[in-house]
């Protein structure tokens, strides 16, 4: 008897989970570049407003934006340009041929990386609370879990429509990824409130997922007392929702497609270019 | 005889780096690649003092910030250069294994990698100091440049800042692949101990200590002094208070330091990849492939 279609690819998930699970195990390095090393960037931020004298909760916003890029760049760097790179070293041939959906292999790295980007966010939101001395106001914690799960499921579905793209990219993958990184940390506005972009500048942002996430975590935990926040909490929550199902299917079709375009151009298994 | 061979490596390593990092494309796309990460890191530290200030950027203290975050492009893209040529070399294009075996003293090729990725930054530091001059009002005025103190502030900068990459260099044998946490964390490192965008004197005493035996410090001070004379003096006169922290240091004192600072800096460093590259033959790390 042969599984199922839902069965295989939970297998698939978990196949794909399990060595970066291990390999958190196996190699423990990345607790010290991944969780020790990056509150050094939130705190100088968070310094340079206290040199300043600013407001307490824009120290809050540093430390919540930078709990935040551990999702992103887990998103860029291990899921985005993972298919770019598992082709470099060959394994990417082996995901074609095996009769699963490419989603779950993202799924599984997206699982897998997960535990140590949340412990990255955790130890920075954690640390940096304690070390800055920040006061949260949270009055409805079931809005945090509904903004939160959406931002992340909204962010990975993105991170799945990316890694469709970085198929086909050679030695670009690695300078897109890095071009997407404070670009992006500048127009989600992680380190200060979006709407000091202007309206339409934080509304382009608002596409990014983590735009409107940071927006709605802030409200949340500081009570907007002063106005910083860009769009009403339930608005946010219901563009969340929408960005979700848009970058899960634009991700299903974009992969699919991609993956033609790389047999077809023979670049699916071209290394090195 | 053997400083030409070393030199023939560092040239043929840096031809390499270039082909690297810039053939894939055509040279307008890798120019504004180059700039806009740059101008970006930048632009998000203009917008978080506006929002403090509403805008006002002709204080001394933003020109103080605006340079220090424009120079430390050099210490985090050199930093994450050399950990990246050595994930790259090893579990990307595995060639690190044939880079060993080769006739060549491996610093020199390290460093060699790390001179292309030195020359790419300037363009981004010059682009993005441009951009702070005529945009921004940042306080550089061509004409009061102290050029010899700029020289020699470069010059032993970028010698200590490859010195510290190829201590990383040797860390990173030893390593497994972390994505960009290197990049984030050690140049952070340096982003919050230095004076970078704010005055060491903002953080708690011990670590204002630590800071005071970092060469980025020293190297920080230097050229800001440089670059912009007058708009240090009036940072260190606001208040009658030494602000920067380094303000009661002559000019001399702060080269004299940078330099004794990097040739410490240089016997640790290369203590460090020399055991760091040992211990990575012996546990079989040079051909390592780590990419789950």
């Amino acid at each position: 008897m042969t599984d199922g279609w839902l069965v295989k690819n939970l297998r698939a998930i978990r196949g794909r989970a399990y060595p970066r699970v291990i390999g958190a195990g196996r190699e423990p390095s990345w607790i010290f570049f991944e969780i020790v090393l990056p509150l050094f960037t939130v705190a100088a931020y968070a310094y340079i407003y206290k040199f300043m004298d600013a407001r307490a909760e824009l120290i809050g916003y540093v430390v919540l934006g930078g709990a935040m890029t551990a999702f992103w760049l887990n998103v860029l760097w291990n899921m985005a340009s993972q298919f770019y790179w598992e082709k470099e070293i060959g394994n990417l041939q082996l995901y074609m041929i095996a009769p699963i959906s490419r989603m779950s292999v993202l799924a599984g790295m997206a699982l897998g990386g997960m535990f140590s980007t949340t412990l990255h966010a955790a130890s920075t939101l954690l640390i940096g609370t304690l070390l800055f001395n920040i006061t949260y106001q949270l009055v409805d914690p079931i809005m945090l879990i509904l903004i939160f799960t959406t931002t992340l499921v909204a962010l990975y579905g993105m991170g799945m429509m990316f890694a469709s793209m970085y198929l086909l990219f050679g030695r670009e993958a690695h300078h897109l990824s890095n071009l997407l990184t404070d670009p992006v940390y500048l127009v989600s506005g992680f380190y200060f409130p979006v709407n000091s972009l202007g309206t339409w500048a934080a509304a382009g942002a608002s596409l990014i997922p983590v735009t409107l996430g940071l927006d709605a975590m802030r409200q949340l935990f500081f009570s907007d007392v002063s106005g910083d926040g860009f769009l009403p909490l339930n608005i946010e929550l219901l563009i969340l929702a929408g960005l979700s199902i848009l970058f899960l299917v634009l991700a299903k079709y974009s992969l699919s497609y991609m993956e033609y375009l790389g047999k077809t151009t023979g670049r699916l298994t071209l290394r090195w270019q | 005889m053997a400083i030409m061979h070393d030199l023939r490596t560092l040239k043929n390593a840096a031809w390499l780096g270039w082909q690297m990092e810039a053939n894939w494309t055509d040279p307008f796309l890798f120019a504004t690649y180059s700039i806009v990460k740059p101008i970006s890191a930048t632009l998000i530290l203009v917008f978080m003092y506006m929002v403090v200030t509403g805008g006002q950027t002709n204080s001394a203290f933003f020109s103080y910030m605006y340079v220090g975050n424009a120079l430390y492009m050099y210490v985090a893209e050199v930093l994450f250069g050399v950990t990246w040529v050595i994930h790259d070399d090893r579990e990307h294009y595995m060639t690190l294994k044939q880079v060993y075996i080769a006739p060549i003293k491996f610093p020199a090729y390290i460093l060699g990698r790390s001179a292309i990725k030195i020359a790419i930054t300037s363009a981004g530091v010059f682009v993005t100091l441009l951009f702070g001059v005529i945009v921004l009002g940042v306080g550089i005025d061509i004409g009061a440049v102290d050029w010899p103190l700029f020289a020699a502030s470069m010059l032993l900068g970028m010698s200590c800042i490859c010195v510290l990459g190829l201590a990383l260099g040797g860390v990173t044998f030893l390593t497994a692949k972390h994505s960009i946490g290197i990049n984030e964390g050690v140049a952070g490192v340096f982003y919050v101990l230095s004076g970078v965008i704010f005055p060491i004197t903002a953080l708690p005493g011990w670590a204002q200590s630590i800071s005071k035996v970092l060469p980025i410090t020293y190297w920080m001070d230097s050229m800001r002094r440089a670059l912009m004379p007058e708009t240090m003096s009036e940072m260190n006169s606001l208040s009658g208070l030494d602000v920067t922290g380094l303000g009661t240091f002559d000019n001399l004192f702060i080269m004299a330091f940078l330099a004794l600072s990097a040739a410490i800096f240089f016997m640790i460093s290369l203590g460090v990849f020399r055991y760091a590259d040992n211990v990575a033959r012996k546990q079989g790390k040079i051909d390592w492939t780590t990419a789950y």
